[in-house]
C-alpha cells in the first residue's frame, strides 16, 4: 500500500483503513476506493465462473429432461428440481434413504479403520527387513491387481451376506494405498536423519516411532484420503451385490432402479456422491491437522 | 549474543579422544578412499581438515564418528559422547527448535528434566533464544546450523565433528558462527575436527591444520596455528595470520597438482 504522506489528519486515516489511495483523500461517506471495487470485481468473477459452469449443467440437464425426452421416458432422467420435491421432501423415500446412509457409513468407517489398521501393520512389518518385504509385497500387488468385485461372491459365500461381508469387501478395497503409501513414506525417510540415529545408537522401536512414522506422516495421510474414497466404493459394491439383510445405499440404489423410481434413484445417487466428497475432504481436514504445520501439501498434487 | 567468559581451564585437557594409527578405508568397489592416515587428537585442540573435493574428508570424519570402519590401521575413539554436525542441519522438520534440540538427549536415555534443562542451556548458548516454538523450516540456515550445533551441544561431548557446517552459508553469517563456536570450544574444551574448503576458516578456528590431499586420501601437510585462544576477527587482517593461510593454500595446491 501507498505511504500515508499526509499528516495524520481524520480524512487521512479515514481513508487508510477503506484501503484507498492517499494521495485523494476523500470525506468519510463519499464512495472512495476504485481499489476496492475492483478486489470485490475479482472476487466477483471468482465465484462467477464456477456458478456460470454449474448453471450450465443445470440447464443442459434441463433441456434433457423436457427437449430431448419424450414425456413418458422423463424417469430416465428426472429434472433436478423433482429431486427435490419427489425424493427429499417425500417422507416415504427418506425414510429408506437416511437409514441407509447410517448404515453406509458405519460399513465405510468400520472397513477404513480396520485396512488402517492392518495396512499399516502391514507396511511396518515389511518396513523392518527387506526378506518381509519380499514375502509380504507380492500379496499387496495381487490385492490390487486382481480385480476385488471377482472375489466379492465367495465372501458373500464364505461370510455370509451381512455385514461382516460388506466390511471385508471395504478393506480389501480400501486396504493396498495405505500400504503402498506408509511403505512409501517410511522408505523415503532421508538418509541423514538415518545416519544421525545410527550415530546415537538409537533402536529399531526409537527409530520408527520417532523418525520414521512422523517422517512418513504425509505420504500417509494421502494414502488414508485415497482409501476413505474406496471404502465408500467399498460399502456400496457389497451392498448392491449381496442384495441382503439391512438394506444400505447400494441395495436403495438397485431397488429404485428396478422400480424406474427416477427421481429417488438420482437423489440416492447425489447422496452417495456427497458421501464420498464428505469422507474425502474429512480426511483432507486431518491430514492438514496432522501434518500441515511443517508438511507443505500443495508439493504433492493429489 | 554474549558466550559466558573462559573462567577455568576446561577439565581433562590433553585427555586423548581419537588416535588413528595408518588408517586407510577401501570401499568394496575398489575406491581408496583413505590410505596412510595418522591422526591423534585430544582435548582443548581444534584440528581442520583443508582438501579438495572428493579426497576423503568426509570418509575421515565418518570413521572418526563410528558410521564408518577403516578397512586397514586402526581407529581408536576414546570419547564417550561424540557430536557430528553435519554438513545438512538435519533437523527434524515436525519438530520444534525445543524438541530438535532435545533429540539427541532421548536417544541417550537422559532423563526429561535433565533433557528440558540440557535443551535450554544449549539454545542460549547458540543464541536462539525466543525462538524455541519454531519450526525448522521457519528458520534461516544460520539458524538451522545453531540449531544443529545447540543438538550437538545436549550431550556436552568430547569429540566433536564438523563436516563443512558452514559450507552453505553466506560470510558474514559464517564468520560469525566461526566467533561463538569458537568461544564455545574456549569454554567447553571438547577436541575437534572440522572439514572446511575453506583456508581462512581453517585457520582462524583451529590449533592444528591438516592437509589433504586426493587419490589416496593422504594427510600432506600439517600446520600448528601459533594464535591464542581469545581470537578476535580483526586476527583474519593480520600479517600472521595473512601468511600462514598463504602458506595452508601453498600446500594445497602443491598437494593438488
Ligand atoms: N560408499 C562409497 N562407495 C564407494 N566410493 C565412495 C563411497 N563414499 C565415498 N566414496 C568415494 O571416496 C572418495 C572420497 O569421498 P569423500 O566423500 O570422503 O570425499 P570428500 O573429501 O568429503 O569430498 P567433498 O569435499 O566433495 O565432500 C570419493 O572419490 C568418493 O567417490
Ligand atoms: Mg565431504
Amino acid at each position: 500500500m501507498t505511504a500515508v504522506q499526509n499528516p495524520p489528519t481524520e480524512e487521512a486515516l479515514v481513508s487508510t483503513t477503506l484501503e484507498s489511495p492517499t494521495e485523494a483523500p476523500v470525506a468519510a461517506g463519499a464512495t472512495p476506493a476504485p481499489l476496492v471495487r475492483r478486489r470485490r470485481g475479482k472476487k466477483l468473477t471468482g465465484y462467477l465462473l464456477p456458478v456460470a459452469v454449474f448453471a450450465a449443467l443445470i440447464g443442459v440437464w434441463y433441456a434433457i429432461t423436457y427437449l430431448i425426452l419424450d414425456p413418458g421416458r422423463r424417469f430416465l432422467m428426472p429434472a433436478p428440481h423433482t429431486l427435490i420435491t419427489e425424493a427429499l421432501l417425500d417422507p416415504v423415500i427418506t425414510d429408506k434413504v437416511w437409514p441407509a446412509l447410517g448404515r453406509s457409513i458405519v460399513v465405510t468407517f468400520t472397513g477404513l479403520a480396520i485396512a488402517i489398521v492392518i495396512g499399516m501393520l502391514w507396511a511396518i512389518a515389511m518396513s523392518q527387513s527387506k526378506a518381509v518385504e519380499a514375502s509380504l509385497y507380492p500379496y499387496a500387488v495381487a490385492l490390487q491387481c486382481i480385480p476385488i468385485l471377482a472375489l466379492v461372491p465367495l465372501i458373500g459365500f464364505w461370510f455370509d451376506f451381512g455385514f461382516t461381508s460388506r466390511v471385508i469387501v471395504c478393506v480389501m478395497i480400501a486396504l493396498f494405498p495405505i500400504v503402498s503409501n506408509t511403505l512409501f513414506g517410511i522408505q523415503s525417510v532421508d538418509r541423514g536423519h538415518h545416519e544421525l540415529f545410527t550415530l546415537h545408537k538409537a533402536g529399531r522401536i526409537t527409530r520408527l516411532v520417532k523418525l520414521q512414522l512422523p517422517a512418513a506422516m504425509p505420504a500417509i495421510f494421502a494414502g488414508f484420503r485415497i482409501s476413505a474414497g474406496l471404502s465408500v466404493v467399498g460399502a456400496i459394491v457389497g451392498d448392491l451385490f449381496f442384495k441382503q439383510g439391512e438394506p444400505g445405499l447400494g441395495i436403495l440404489l438397485s431397488n429404485f432402479s428396478s422400480r424406474l423410481q427416477g427421481a429417488p434413484l438420482f437423489f440416492t445417487i447425489v447422496v452417495t456422491a456427497a458421501l464420498g466428497f464428505a469422507v474425502f475432504f474429512l480426511f483432507g481436514w486431518l491430514a492438514k491437522l496432522a501434518v500441515g504445520s511443517w508438511y507443505d501439501q500443495s508439493r504433492d498434487a493429489s | 549474543m554474549s558466550a559466558p567468559a573462559p573462567t577455568a581451564p576446561p577439565a581433562a585437557t590433553g585427555t586423548t579422544v581419537l588416535d588413528f594409527t595408518d588408517v586407510a578405508r577401501q570401499f568394496p568397489d575398489g575406491t581408496v578412499a583413505l590410505e596412510g592416515v595418522d591422526l591423534t587428537i585430544q582435548r582443548g585442540e581444534f584440528v581442520t581438515v583443508v582438501g579438495p573435493s572428493g579426497c576423503g574428508k568426509s570418509t575421515l570424519l565418518r570413521i572418526a564418528s563410528g558410521l564408518d570402519a577403516a578397512s586397514a590401521g586402526t581407529a581408536r575413539i576414546d570419547a564417550k559422547r561424540i557430536g557430528y554436525v553435519f554438513q545438512d542441519a538435519t533437523l527434524l522438520p515436525w519438530r520444534s527448535v525445543k524438541k530438535n534440540v532435545e533429540l539427541l538427549a532421548e536417544l541417550h536415555g537422559m532423563s526429561k528434566t535433565a533433557t528440558n534443562q540440557a535443551a535450554l542451556d544449549a539454545i542460549e548458548l547458540v543464541g536462539l533464544r525466543g525462538h524455541e516454538k519454531k519450526l525448522p523450516r521457519a528458520l534461516s540456515g544460520g539458524m538451522k546450523m545453531r540449531a544443529s550445533l545447540a543438538r550437538s551441544l545436549t550431550l556436552d561431548p568430547d569429540l566433536f565433528l564438523f563436516d563443512e557446517p558452514f559450507g552453505a552459508l553466506d560470510e558474514i553469517t559464517r564468520e560469525r558462527l566461526n566467533d561463538e563456536l569458537l568461544r564455545l570450544f574456549v569454554t567447553k574444551g571438547f577436541g575437534a575436527l572440522f572439514i572446511t574448503h575453506s583456508v581462512s576458516e581453517a585457520v582462524y578456528m583451529s590449533t592444528r591444520v591438516l592437509v589433504m590431499s586426493g587419490r589416496p586420501g593422504h594427510i600432506v601437510d600439517s600446520f600448528e596455528v601459533p594464535f591464542g585462544p581469545d581470537r578476535t576477527p580483526e586476527l583474519r587482517f593480520t600479517p600472521e595470520f595473512a601468511k600462514l593461510a598463504g602458506e595452508v593454500s601453498h600446500a594445497l595446491r602443491e598437494g593438488h597438482s
